[in-house]
């Protein structure tokens, strides 16, 4: 198998879709010659040309109800935010508008749209630059989410997300984009809304996405050589939520540990703490469920600054160090 | 010599004008009387755009009416009793009771129908003439706003997208002159509204929306020079909502006086006269199709009571797609 990148995974699963129906449509600002400011679509003007690649005009709001619009009468639109920090701009269209549609017509259309937004911090580009704003987004019905972490992830599921007859927001994380992982070549889906281990363990289950897989997978390595054996949950999916994989982890390990980029606060680690609770997985619990998510203020441009205010490996491990013994509770 | 029509197609126009009227009127009632919930926006006083826009266009083109659209809907192709079915939040309404009354949309007769966030819908019609036109179809697609819709940034980037990609998206600005109880001539830096196409070099032109056989030779002469040369346009067509803005406007920012002088421009009545001295009816006539149009909505109505709704675990059905 070959090894490429995130954005590769991203450029072969749009250009494979793009050839295969003609209705796949990319649609964004800088994603012609110039390839989208991160590269995702780079060389794929030369094969599908201006009419399945629409450069779009600074017009956020206006494209993504553009993209809705056509969606419902035959063309399936991928829309690219430059920076998933605009997504304020185009929430309307997908909150107000794509979400809806077919639910307040009764079924009578379908919204078959993917819009792609990048996330994260750590690249120096402060606080309008750098958000993860998945939770905008978590509670409106009609949405599906995916957060994919590995290149393999990546393609099949933004395959799916192109296939399915539903609005799905793919976030990427800028950080990852340069991560290199084994990916076959050709066609394969991921089913949306199923998790995968990425880590089996025993003692505690590490539940995250994202940018936060690989930092959770390096502290479970490392907590192995303290003899603790952690699981680590990748969600790949928010929405639906594969509460039964979460629960199943959670009763062979009895300790849960949920962790994101995002701020902890309203994050998204709160719902799915809530499917532990409610879930027979609470009776196995051996100590109380702990979140890590991002500290309380803008993604700052100081770069010291900016590198603590996300969880990192020592985080993890020392949380999980807390939760295996007990989360200091007495029993 | 300006365009009229031919007697049969007075006559159904008429009947259009006269069914969009006594529809909302029955709608007014019928919330009056506690028979509908929620909230509705009529558009009396409009029926010369209702009976003078779709019936210009192809079958195959699309509307995208605005959330004062009951009238357009019927004039697409929907009967009083699909519309009427989901004010009632019946199953057998056009939206399965699911959308209400600011959301008609009836894909049947192309009818994209309306988003209830005002100018949200104006790039979805650019999007829908751009997929027409990767698709080489002749279609075009015709989307109503208000005046104060003008005022969204939607407005503004569907126009320069739509002049860019030359797509054949019409857009009419229904100017009523009011945005809910804001006047136009305060909120809008124009005078006229069409006058925004030329920052997105676009060809415009201001009507009188009063003028049924205007608007409808307007919009079709339009739209057939569109569909030779895909290209947009911005149509304004001057009216005047009678009604509120909704069902709890007391129209205190607006005089009676000023309210008078528009009723006195009916665009009914007009046309009736202009029909009359025509030969094409007589004022016997007009009354007896007064009186059928009143009696086909009031069974359409009454043919909506006691109807089944749709059951919690149906409408999950309409959330996600697979």
């Amino acid at each position: 198998m070959a090894e490429i990148t995130f954005l590769q995974a991203i450029n072969e699963a749009m250009s494979e879709e793009m050839r295969a129906n003609k209705n796949v449509v990319l649609i964004g600002e800088d994603i012609g010659i110039y390839g989208g400011c991160f590269g995702a679509s780079r060389g794929m003007l030369e094969e599908f040309g201006t009419d399945q690649m629409l450069e779009t005009p600074i017009s956020e709001e206006g494209f993504m109800d553009l993209a809705m619009g056509a969606s419902m009468i035959g063309m399936r639109p991928i829309v690219e935010i430059m920076f998933g920090d605009f997504s304020t701009l185009v929430s309307d269209g997908l909150i107000n508008h794509a979400a809806k549609y077919k639910f307040m017509t009764g079924g009578q259309v379908e919204v078959p749209l993917v819009f792609r937004a990048p996330f994260g911090s750590g690249t120096g580009a402060a606080a309008q630059h750098s958000q993860s704003l998945e939770t905008m987004f978590t509670n409106t019905p009609g949405l599906k989410i995916v957060y994919p972490a590995t290149p393999y992830d990546a393609k099949g599921l933004l395959k799916s997300a192109i296939r399915d007859n539903g609005p799905v927001l793919f976030f990427e994380n800028k950080l990852l984009y340069r991560a290199k992982g084994e990916v076959p070549e050709g066609d394969y889906t991921i089913e949306i809304g199923k998790a995968d281990i990425k880590r089996e363990g025993t003692d505690v289950s590490i539940i995250t996405y994202s940018r936060m897989l690989p930092v959770c997978l390096e502290a479970a390595e490392q907590l192995a050589a303290e003899g603790i054996s952690a699981e680590v949950v990748d969600l790949r999916s928010l929405k639906p939520l594969d509460t039964e994989t979460i629960i199943k982890s959670v009763m062979k390990t009895s300790r849960a540990l949920v962790v994101h980029e995002a701020p902890k606060f309203g994050g998204f680690a709160g719902e799915v703490v809530a499917a532990i609770m409610e879930s027979e997985a609470f009776y196995h619990l051996d100590a109380p469920v702990a979140r890590l998510g991002g500290k309380e203020m803008p993604v700052p441009y100081n770069p010291d600054i900016e590198k603590q205010i996300v969880p990192v490996i020592d985080d993890v491990k020392e949380t999980v160090r807390k939760l295996v013994n007990n989360g200091g509770v007495k029993v | 010599m300006a365009f009229e029509f031919g007697k049969k197609q007075s006559l159904e126009t008429m009947k259009l004008m006269l069914t969009s009227r006594r529809f909302e009127e029955k709608v007014n009632e019928m919330f009056m009387q506690g028979l509908i919930h929620g909230t509705t926006h009529l558009g009396i006083g409009q029926e010369a755009l209702h009976a003078g826009v779709s019936p210009a266009l192809d079958k195959d083109d699309w509307i995208l009416p605005n959330h004062r659209g009951h009238g357009h809907c019927i004039a697409k192709g929907s009967t009083p009793y699909d519309i009427m079915a989901e004010l009632m939040a019946i199953r057998d309404g056009v939206c399965k009771g699911m959308g209400g009354s600011m959301h008609i949309i009836d894909t049947r007769y192309k009818n994209m129908g309306s988003s209830g966030i005002v100018g949200s819908a104006i790039p979805m019609a650019v999007g829908m003439a751009l997929q027409m036109k990767r698709e080489g179809r002749k279609n075009v697609v015709c989307t109503m706003f208000g005046d104060a819709a003008s005022n969204r940034g939607t407005f503004h980037e569907a126009l320069n997208m739509a002049s860019i990609w030359k797509v054949p998206s019409l857009f009419l600005c229904e100017n009523n002159l009011y945005g809910m109880s804001v006047p136009a001539k305060y909120s809008v830096s124009v005078e006229d509204i069409a006058v925004r196409a030329t920052s997105y070099n676009m060809e415009s032109r201001v009507i009188d929306g009063n003028d049924v056989e205007l608007v409808y030779s307007t919009v079709k002469e339009i739209t057939d020079s569109m569909r030779m040369n895909p290209r947009p346009f911005l149509l304004e067509a001057k009216t005047y909502r009678w009604l509120g803005h909704s069902k709890s406007d007391r129209r205190e920012y607006r005089t009676k006086e000023e309210e008078a002088e528009w009723k006195e421009r009916c665009p009914i009545s007009m046309f009736k006269d202009k029909m009359i001295d025509r030969g094409f009816i007589t004022e016997k006539a007009f009354e007896k199709m007064k009186a059928d149009v009143e009696a086909e909505i009031d069974a359409a109505t009454e043919a909506c009571k006691g109807k089944e709704r749709v059951s919690l675990n149906e409408a999950f059905d309409y959330v996600y797609s697979s």
